[in-house]
């Protein structure tokens, strides 16, 4: 195969690539060979954020979007026809700090300052969204952007001043990076076909359509897709394991959509999660919990909804809500597509329904949910950690009955799992605390969970079931408000209660 | 060595522009911004530098019966893999008993224990190839948790015991007794920057060595003695870390040994920089305990007598494990008089990794049990476990001798709690909790004030002196070197800012350089919170020699009595002589003054008898207090911090804005410690929370929206650098009252009759196990009386 080089665009040049293995890690790039040390590895899992560093992408509609991902664990040759902005970008010519490290001195934001390069980036990905001209974004937002930035030493709250306190400081005016010229420079590094990169015997694949993505895959069943590498790229830095060729979904176009049809909400394979569950959240503001909660924003930024469900890990978090809702999974042979409840997929642990060659196209998720819908999720920390217990319930209730009942659990089995016996012992019965407290028993029934560094068996058999409890107290006829029932909902510990 | 202050020099100092006291930025902020601040890692590296890697036990404790290491020499870009048998002088890197092994011979005591290094052509080349030792074991019977090793009687080093009056008699006379377990967690230190070591070969069989450390000195001399050198032969240098929180203090040593063993065999550079996973199988962590206890205290919640048993996890071998253990049983009286009190101290051995220092060291275990018993003394006599607190609080002119034979010289528990009652509305609502608690089913409130009594100085006296060295050059600008090192705790700038201030001149003038063995000599680890007292006062006395040649010269240039010389703001007077500190350098340099200078400091009227566990270990005390309010959900466990407010003793604080930091970061730790930062062993005995995936240190999230932390009025009454106090460990202990605000929203359960049994850390699943246990006791107790 011939071998393209990799092009992208950093410190304000097109830098070309055409030696580096196919997984090699963007962080491996900028420390060892570009020498950019001012981005910090501080985990190699995409966990801490000291790797922060900004992606560029064209959107259709001609604007470069900015996204903070981890370089940790992004191959190099998917910054084919990006743009990579870094901490050493952001001084001014002149040496002037951008206002986001102004802000960060003024506010003592820094300490050791080994994590700070990896915050300034997240706060100018947060930055670039708000100016000019747009409105100061909230604290909730500024906390929700740094999610996946770990400090030890200063305990946030000077960070968090310094993202309030970084749009009132002047504007660059040097044009550094200036977003029309970083987009007209993408446009000239845009590909119509395939990027073919191949270094040391393996190969990466970047088709731009499904069709194509679809032949390449017929013909190499066994060959590795690529999607986010949220996962994957663990498989690399942890794992050493050999992934040997790659197809890479991130830039196939027709699979990066997002749209509504037939009461379906269909998602493409390529859609990063975080635009995915703002597309569901929509819908179903439920989610919105479940959506902050799932990994942080630089993973969400990475990772897609295609590849968490196609990996189909039992503690993956979006499966259990898709479940509950009622979702299709797309997936396609060659260009032959067939469409599954999302529930037959998982076969057993680590095993799916898809045949050889095949691959997760999309996923379908009804508009229209179910009467009740809510999800809820058990880990040590609220924010990036991984499910001890993930829940989700959908019932729908007539004349005080349930008429029917979708539960679905994560970290409960070896797979994303329905609780089959729950939803039966529910199905028929009045919605009532005898009812949801029959729900809760039968929950044995379904799952016979582990015990492992995140939780005892113990403690995910009676947060699961306590889970289904909470669930009927906001769903009962004389319901709670979740700020009655969950420490983490707007207004909890500030409202009155009424006794239940 | 203190030298007595000359009256004119504190006069002119009352009248200058003040350079401390003063809120500045981290003295490297705008480096840190930038992304240019130079870690080890981001030192441009030499040609030839090869990268390291270590090969680990995959046993917790087993005779190794062969070692196969063909696979990973054949691995691509490996140049050589080293063995116990390659290290020419001393195989051990132990801070003090001589215990702790670099690399394995014959036996494996944990799992994570080096026990091979890889050296080839790349850090990727060197992971994928450590992995493929093939080592034959002979298993061992494992001791894996610390109650296992001391019911074994299996020790690090002897017991220690502190017995003060009759605490079995005076328990047994109590009108109320008390006993129990207490269950207290370790804590990885998660310093965003691995360990990681840089080492070079210099002529005449020297090694300069860039090591991430809090103790260049101590790396200096591990690695000479690895090698069988002498000191001199050895340079180690830091110039900042990505943090230590005390993870770098002695457990640098294997990194810096094992980098330079490479270096030497193979006579080139060689990196070591473990993998985050690796870093944390290999290293050791905050010693875990577990605290048995018994109290007799009287209707008032006064403690008669107490008896506590403290076993520590040490892990395999010694380390700093003995010094954490006297600093937990120093600290077990908090801020309370203790009349009658028996502490028994044991380090467990067990077959985990060596637990060492985290800031705190030790002290905030001790102060935790305490707070626990009083905690359960105050639910026991229905009364507000703030009022128990201050029953007990020592005294100002009596009661106020320590279990250590220490009296308490400079207690202002009393006025802080005071303030910090007043400004938390603590009163008011902890009320509210109890109305909102009596109509919320599901979701308790609870909130606490715990204080915070922590004594400043190493526990061995000899440990308490610093050197400095400050370099006048003949424009005005001032280079500082001194012997501690900068983990972002802003010592460097506080440094820079006691020079400044001491020579009248502006902090842009004076530049702080890299901890370096070569200037400062015999240094201390920058730890037990003494960064500043010690080396700031050292390079106090630095500049104040230059100064006083300065002004010596000033006076007789200007034929002026040297009382009349006054350095402010850059500038010097004397009588009608105006000149800029740097006109003035030029003309005292052409004159042949001496510009520079070195700097030494040993603190005062410390001594310690580790024997009997008596004497003032501490030169003075720093306090705090702090108040905080969770919401629990008693479905789940989950829990948030509504709010905390915490008042913090830092004297006469040299830069407020530093040590807001100190306190909001160590805040922030504690709580992640008592809570949500979980350490988890396997039944073979492996760390399976050994990376961020699975450990989790609070994040931005957990940050409190109210969160209002302020610094208390007070001035240090020992003579401290500028009257200020340490502050980096003691706020560590303020989040005690996260912890114990959780449980006092589980004990409403219980109309708070009954101690919730809640374990640290109050992980969701802890929480909700003691909201089971409350209500089973409840429901048992509603039976009975029915």
């Amino acid at each position: 195969m011939e071998t393209q080089t990799i092009r992208f665009f950093h410190r304000g040049q097109v830098k070309e690539v055409s030696d580096a293995p196919i997984t090699r890690t963007v962080l491996q790039y900028l420390r060892e060979d570009a020498r950019c040390t001012g981005t910090k590895e501080g985990c190699a899992e995409g966990d801490c954020g000291a790797c922060t560093v900004v992606i560029g992408e064209l959107q259709d509609g001609g604007d470069v979007e900015f996204k903070a991902v981890n370089a940790c664990i992004q191959f190099l040759p998917t910054l084919d026809g990006k743009a990579l902005i870094t901490v050493e970008d952001l001084r001014q010519a002149d040496g002037t700090l951008h206002p986001v490290q102004e802000a960060m001195v003024e506010c003592h934001g820094s300490q050791c300052g080994f994590c700070t390069p990896g915050f300034v980036m997240s706060l100018w990905a947060l930055y670039q969204q708000h100016n000019p001209g747009g409105e100061a974004p909230s604290r909730q937002t500024i906390c929700d952007a740094l999610t996946g930035n770990l400090c030890r030493c200063t305990g946030y709250r000077p960070i968090i001043d310094a993202g309030e306190r970084m749009m009132a400081l002047p504007a660059p005016t040097d044009g550094k990076l200036d977003p029309k010229q970083i987009a007209d420079t993408l446009r000239n590094l845009k590909r119509g076909e395939t990027f073919r990169y191949r270094a040391q015997g393996q190969d990466f694949f970047a088709p731009r359509t499904a069709a194509e993505f679809g032949a390449i895959k017929a013909a190499q069943p066994d060959i590795r897709i690529l999607a986010g590498s949220t996962d994957v790229g663990l498989w690399v830095t942890k794992q050493f394991r050999e992934l040997g060729s790659l197809l890479y979904v991130g830039q196939v176009e027709d699979l990066n959509q997002i749209a509504q049809r037939d009461g379906m909400i269909e998602i493409g394979a390529a859609v990063t999660l975080e635009k995915a569950y703002a597309a569901l959240n929509a819908a179903h503001p439920e989610l919105e919990e479940l959506w902050k909660r799932f990994a942080s924003l630089p993973i969400r930024n990475a990772g897609t909804l295609g590849g968490n469900i196609a990996n189909g890990s039992p503690i993956g978090d979006s499966m259990p809500a898709l479940i509950a809702l009622g979702a299709e999974v797309v997936l396609q042979h060659g260009e032959t597509r067939r469409t599954l409840p999302l529930e037959d997929l998982y076969l057993a642990y680590q095993k799916t329904a898809m045949q050889p060659g095949e691959f997760v196209a999309a996923l379908r998720v009804p508009v229209a949910g179910p009467q009740h819908f809510r999800t809820y999720k058990l880990s040590k920390r609220f924010d990036e950690d991984i499910s001890a217990v993930c829940a989700a319930f959908g019932i729908t209730v007539q004349d005080g009955i349930v008429t029917e009942a979708r539960i679905a659990f994560g970290g409960m089995a070896a797979t994303p799992k329905r609780a089959a016996a729950t939803e039966a012992a529910l199905t028929g019965q009045p919605w009532n605390e005898a009812t949801a407290r029959a729900g809760m028993a039968a929950l044995a029934q379904d799952y016979t969970p582990l015990t492992d560094m995140r939780a005892t068996a113990s403690y995910r058999s009676r947060g699961a079931a306590n889970l289904l409890y909470r669930f009927w107290l906001e769903t009962a006829s004389e319901a709670l408000p979740a700020a009655a029932v969950n420490v983490r909902a707007p207004g909890a510990g500030t409202i009155a209660i009424v006794t239940a | 060595m203190n030298k007595q202050t000359e009256p004119f020099l504190l006069d002119a100092a009352a009248e200058q522009v003040p350079q401390v006291g003063i809120s500045r930025p981290h003295e490297s902020a705008h480096l840190h911004v930038a992304g240019t601040a130079t870690y080890t890692d981001d030192i441009p590296e030499l040609a030839g530098t090869l990268h390291a890697a270590l090969g680990m036990s995959t046993r917790a404790h087993a005779r190794i019966k062969s070692v196969s290491l063909d696979k990973v020499r054949a691995a691509p870009g490996v140049v050589d893999v080293l063995t116990v048998d390659d290290i020419p002088g001393t195989n051990d890197c132990g801070p003090i008993i001589h215990d702790d092994p670099i690399l394995a011979r014959d036996v494996v005591q944990f799992i994570g224990q080096p026990v091979f290094i890889v050296v080839a052509t790349s850090h990727d080349a060197a992971r994928r190839a450590a992995r493929l030792g093939v080592i034959d074991y002979e298993d061992l019977p494992p001791v894996l948790s610390p109650q296992a090793a001391h019911e074994a009687g299996s020790y690090v080093l002897p017991p220690m015991h502190l017995t003060r009056g009759e605490p079995a008699a005076r328990i047994a006379g109590a009108a109320h007794q008390d006993s129990g377990k207490i269950h207290l967690g370790g804590q990885e230190q998660f310093y965003l920057e691995g360990q990681i070591s840089y080492a070079a070969p210099r002529e005449n069989d020297g090694m300069h060595v860039w090591c991430s450390t809090q103790h260049p000195t101590e790396m200096q001399h591990a690695v000479a003695h690895m090698l069988g050198w002498h000191a001199h032969q050895v340079l180690v240098e830091c110039r900042r870390m990505g943090g230590g929180f005390g993870g770098k203090e002695s457990q640098s040593a294997l990194f810096a040994c094992c980098a330079a063993l490479a270096a030497w065999k193979l006579m080139c550079p060689v990196k070591l920089r473990p993998d985050r996973d690796d870093d944390m199988m290999i290293t050791g962590k905050r010693h875990d305990f577990v605290f048995d206890y018994e109290v007799g205290h009287d209707d008032e919640g006064h403690i008669e007598g107490v008896k506590v048993q403290m076993v520590s996890r040490a892990g395999f071998s010694a380390d700093l494990s003995g010094p954490v253990m006297t600093r937990a049983i120093c600290h077990f009286d908090n801020a309370y008089w203790l009349p009658n009190v028996q502490i028994d101290g044991y380090c467990g051995k067990t077959n985990t990794q060596s637990n060492t220092a985290f800031r705190g060291f030790g002290g905030p275990q001790g102060a935790f049990a305490v707070e626990y018993i009083l905690d359960n003394v105050a639910r026991t006599v229905g009364k507000d476990s703030l009022d128990v607190r201050r029953a007990n609080f020592y005294g100002k002119t009596e009661n106020n001798v320590t279990p250590y034979g220490q009296t308490v010289e400079d207690n202002v528990i009393h006025e802080l709690i005071d303030e910090l009652v007043a400004s938390s509305e603590y009163r008011a609502r902890r009320e509210a909790t109890r109305a909102f608690n009596a109509a919320s089913p599901v979701l308790k409130k609870g909130i606490a004030i715990t204080p915070v009594k922590f004594g400043i100085s190493f526990n061995v006296a000899h440990y308490n002196q610093a050197g400095a060295l400050v370099h006048v050059y003949n424009d005005g600008s001032v280079l500082v070197n001194h012997g501690g090192t900068e983990m972002g705790q802003g010592l460097n700038t506080k440094v820079a800012m006691v020079v400044a201030h001491e020579l009248g001149i502006r902090m842009e003038r004076v530049r702080v350089t890299a901890t370096d063995t070569s200037k400062v000599a015999n240094t201390s680890a920058t730890a037990a919170s003494t960064g500043a007292d010690l080396n700031g006062k050292a390079a106090q006395d630095a500049a104040r020699q230059i100064r006083e040649r300065l002004t010596a010269f000033a006076a007789r240039k200007a034929g002026v009595e040297p009382s009349e010389v006054r350095f402010n703001d850059d500038l010097v007077s004397a009588g009608e002589l105006r000149l800029s500190f740097g006109e003035l350098a030029r003309e005292a340099y052409v004159a042949r003054v001496q510009l520079w200078s070195d700097g030494f400091y040993t603190t005062p009227k410390l001594h310690w008898d580790q024997k009997a566990l008596q004497g003032r270990p501490f030169y003075y005390f720093a306090y705090g207090a702090a108040c905080s309010e969770v919401l629990v959900d008693t479905l789940t466990g989950e829990w948030k911090l509504l709010r905390a407010d915490a008042l913090h003793d830092a004297g006469r604080s040299l830069n407020p804005a530093i040590d807001i930091g100190q306190v909001e970061g160590a805040f922030i730790q504690g709580m992640g410690w008592l809570t949500t930062e979980e350490l988890w062993w396997n039944k073979d005995g492996k760390l399976m929370t050994h990376a961020p995936s699975t450990y989790k240190i609070p994040t931005v999230n957990d940050c409190p929206e109210a969160f209002n932390v302020r610094l208390f009025q007070n001035r240090n009454v020992e003579d401290s650098i500028h009257r200020s106090k340490a502050v980096g460990e003691p706020p560590l202990l303020l989040p005690f009252s996260v912890f114990f605000a959780i449980r006092d929203a589980v004990a409403a359960l219980g109309d708070y009759r009954i101690n919730p049994p809640l374990k640290a850390p109050a992980t969701s699943e802890a929480i909700l196990d003691a909201v089971d246990a409350v209500r089973a006791a409840s429901a048992q107790g509603a039976a009975q009386a029915a």
